[in-house]
C-alpha cells in the first residue's frame, strides 16, 4: 500500500516536472523561431504561438544543449562540447558559441530551420546564410543523448560494481539492499530468459551481453521517464541506440552460430525440394531473416520508447493548446490531461520493463536458434 | 525522417561507450556475481542434501537404538536368570551339603555314642563281677565263720542241687 502511494506520488512530482518543462521549453520555441533577431525583441505575438509538434519532436530529438528551466526570457541549460572532424580537421568547442543558433562560430552554425534544422552545418563566407548542398561536418559532438548515455553508463557501472563487492564481502550469505532488490532480476535473466531459449549448457558465455543489455535497456528506459537533469533523454527511443544494440546482437549471433544452423539456412530441412531448386526460395528467405529479426528488434525498442514519449507529451501539450484558447480552460483540461499522463506514466514503466526483457529475451532467442544441435534440425 | 536516421555521431559514442560497458561489467561485475550466486546455490543444495542424508541418519541411528536397547534388556533378563539359576543351585549345593555332614556327624556320634556304651557295659560287668565276688567272698567270710552255719548251706546248696 505504502509502495503503491509513493510510486503514484513519485509519478505526480514527475508529471507536475514535465508540465513546467514543457511550458519553458515552449518559449524556447518561440526563441528558437526568431533566427536572426536578438533576444530582446518583443515577441507577444511568437508568445500566442504554441507549436506541439515541434515541442514534441524537440523532446525525443537529440540538442547540443542540455535545458533545464526557462524562467521568464531567461533560459537555463547546460552547454555540451561540440566536436567536429571536417576533411582531415578536428575542432572541439563549447555549443554555447552558436548561442542557440543566433550565431556562428568558427565557420560553422547550428541550423535553426529548414532541411539540416538542428544540425551543425558550414557558414558560407558572408558569415550567415547556410547552403543546403554544402558538405557537412561529421558531428561527434557530446550531445544531450551522448550526455545521457555517459550518465547511464556511470550510474550502470557504480550499480552493479558496488553490487559485486557486496557479493564478495557476503560470500555465501543471503543478499542485502541493492543486491537483494536486482537479485531476482537477474536470476530471473539467468532461469527464465538465458536457459529456456539458448539450454543449459550453453547460456554461461552469453550472460555477460544478456545481462548488459537488459539494464542497460531497463536503466535507460526509466531515465527516460524522469523529465529532468540526469534523465530526461530520449536514449532508447533513439534509432541510432538501437541500432548499435541490435547490431551487436546480429554479430553475436552469426559468429556462434554452428554449422548446423548455416545448413538450416542454406538447406532448410523439411521443405519441398522445388522450394530450394531451380529458384532458391527458401534459402533467400532465410537470409532475409538473418537481417530482419535485428531490424525489428532496433524498431520495436525504438518505436515503443518513443511513442511512449509522444503520447505523455501529447497529452501535455493539450493543455497549452486549450490554455491558448482560453486560461481557464487550460486549467480544466489540465487536470484531465495529468490523470491521463499518470495512467501513461505508469504504462510507461510497465514498457520500460518489458521492451527490457523482450530485447533480451529476442537476442537470447537468437543466440539459441544458432547454436541448434545437429539432430535438433529435424524438429522444426 | 530526422527520427528514424541514426546519427554518425551517436552511433560512434554509442558503439565506445556500450563495449567499454560491457568489458568492466563481464569482466568485474557479473563474473563474480553470477560465480558467487552459483556458488551459494551450490552451497544450499548442498545443505539441503547433507540436512535430509542426517535425517535419514538420525532415524536409522533411532532405530539401532532401539534395537540395542531390546537387546540389551534381553541380555540383562538372561543374566538375570541366569544368576538366579546360578543363586539356586549354589544353595542347593550347600543345602545338600549340610544335610550330608550333618549325617556323617550324627552317624560317627552315634557309634561314638555306641563304642562309649559299650565300654561302659563291659566295664560295668567287670566292676559287678568284681563286686560281686567281693561281695561272695564276704558274705562267705562272713558266713563261714561257724561251723554249724557253714555246714546248714553246704547242706542247703546240697539239697538245691538235688532238686534239680
Amino acid at each position: 500500500m505504502i509502495q503503491k502511494k509513493t510510486i503514484f506520488l513519485f509519478l505526480l512530482i514527475l508529471i507536475t516536472f514535465k508540465v513546467g518543462f514543457v511550458f519553458g521549453n515552449s518559449l524556447t520555441e518561440n526563441i528558437d523561431t526568431l533566427v536572426n533577431s536578438t533576444e530582446n525583441s518583443s515577441k507577444h505575438n511568437e508568445e500566442e504561438k504554441f507549436n506541439p509538434g515541434v515541442m514534441i519532436m524537440e523532446h525525443i530529438g537529440d540538442n547540443h544543449e542540455w535545458h533545464i528551466l526557462t524562467i521568464g526570457h531567461k533560459h537555463i541549460s547546460i552547454p555540451l562540447p561540440v566536436i567536429l572532424y571536417d576533411n582531415g580537421r578536428l575542432s572541439i568547442f563549447s555549443s554555447s558559441n552558436f548561442h542557440h543558433g543566433t550565431a556562428s562560430y568558427n565557420g560553422y552554425k547550428l541550423e535553426t530551420s529548414g532541411e539540416n534544422k538542428g544540425k551543425i552545418v558550414k557558414v558560407l563566407p558572408d558569415g550567415i546564410t547556410t547552403d543546403v548542398a554544402t558538405a557537412k561536418p561529421i558531428d561527434f559532438s557530446i550531445t544531450k543523448n551522448v550526455l545521457s548515455l555517459f550518465i547511464s553508463i556511470f550510474l550502470i557501472c557504480w550499480i552493479f560494481l558496488s553490487i559485486a563487492r557486496s557479493y564478495k564481502k557476503r560470500e555465501g550469505h543471503a543478499p542485502k539492499g541493492l543486491q537483494s532488490l536486482l537479485e531476482p532480476i537477474i536470476l530471473f535473466i539467468r532461469d527464465d530468459i538465458a536457459m529456456p531459449s539458448i539450454g543449459a549448457k550453453r547460456y554461461e558465455k552469453f550472460m555477460p551481453f544478456l545481462l548488459t543489455l537488459f539494464f542497460f535497456i531497463f536503466i535507460n528506459n526509466l531515465m527516460g521517464l524522469i523529465p529532468f537533469f540526469p534523465g530526461g533523454a530520449n536514449l532508447t527511443g533513439n534509432i541510432a541506440v538501437t541500432l548499435v544494440l541490435a547490431l551487436i546482437t546480429f554479430f553475436i549471433t552469426n559468429v556462434t552460430a554452428n554449422k548446423a544452423y548455416w545448413k538450416h539456412i542454406i538447406n532448410t530441412p523439411g521443405v519441398p525440394w522445388w522450394l530450394k531448386f531451380p529458384l532458391p526460395l527458401m534459402p533467400v528467405v532465410e537470409i532475409m531473416s538473418l537481417f530482419t529479426k535485428p531490424f525489428v528488434l532496433m524498431v520495436r525498442l525504438f518505436a515503443n520508447i518513443t511513442a511512449g514519449h509522444i503520447i505523455v507529451l501529447g497529452f501535455i501539450s493539450l493543455v497549452f493548446i486549450f490554455g491558448n484558447m482560453n486560461v481557464y480552460l487550460g486549467y480544466g483540461v489540465s487536470i484531465i490531461s495529468v490523470i491521463f499522463a499518470v495512467f501513461m506514466g505508469l504504462l510507461e514503466l510497465l514498457v520500460a520493463f518489458l521492451q527490457a526483457y523482450v530485447f533480451t529475451l529476442l537476442s537470447a532467442l537468437y543466440f539459441g536458434m544458432s547454436q541448434v544441435e545437429g539432430h535438433e534440425e529435424h524438429k522444426h | 525522417m530526422e527520427l528514424v536516421t541514426p546519427n554518425i555521431g551517436l552511433l560512434f559514442w554509442m558503439t565506445l561507450s556500450f563495449a567499454i560497458l560491457l568489458f568492466i561489467l563481464g569482466r568485474y561485475a557479473w563474473k563474480p556475481i553470477m560465480k558467487m550466486i552459483k556458488e551459494r546455490e551450490r552451497t544450499i543444495e548442498d545443505a539441503l542434501l547433507s540436512a535430509e542424508k542426517t535425517k535419514l541418519e538420525m532415524a536409522n541411528l533411532h532405530i539401532s537404538n532401539e534395537k540395542l536397547l531390546k537387546e540389551a534388556k534381553e541380555e540383562r533378563e538372561m543374566m538375570l536368570r541366569d544368576a538366579r539359576k546360578v543363586k539356586e543351585g549354589i544353595i542347593n549345593e550347600a543345602k545338600q551339603k549340610a544335610v550330608n555332614e550333618a549325617n556323617l556327624i550324627i552317624e560317627s556320634a552315634r557309634q561314638t555314642i555306641y563304642n562309649e556304651k559299650m565300654a561302659a557295659i563291659t566295664e560295668l560287668k567287670n566292676q559287678i563281677a568284681s563286686l560281686s565276688i567281693e561281695i561272695a567272698e564276704k558274705i562267705l567270710t562272713s558266713e563261714l565263720t561257724d561251723k554249724d552255719k557253714q555246714n546248714q548251706l553246704i547242706n542247703k546248696f546240697l539239697d538245691e542241687v538235688k532238686l534239680n
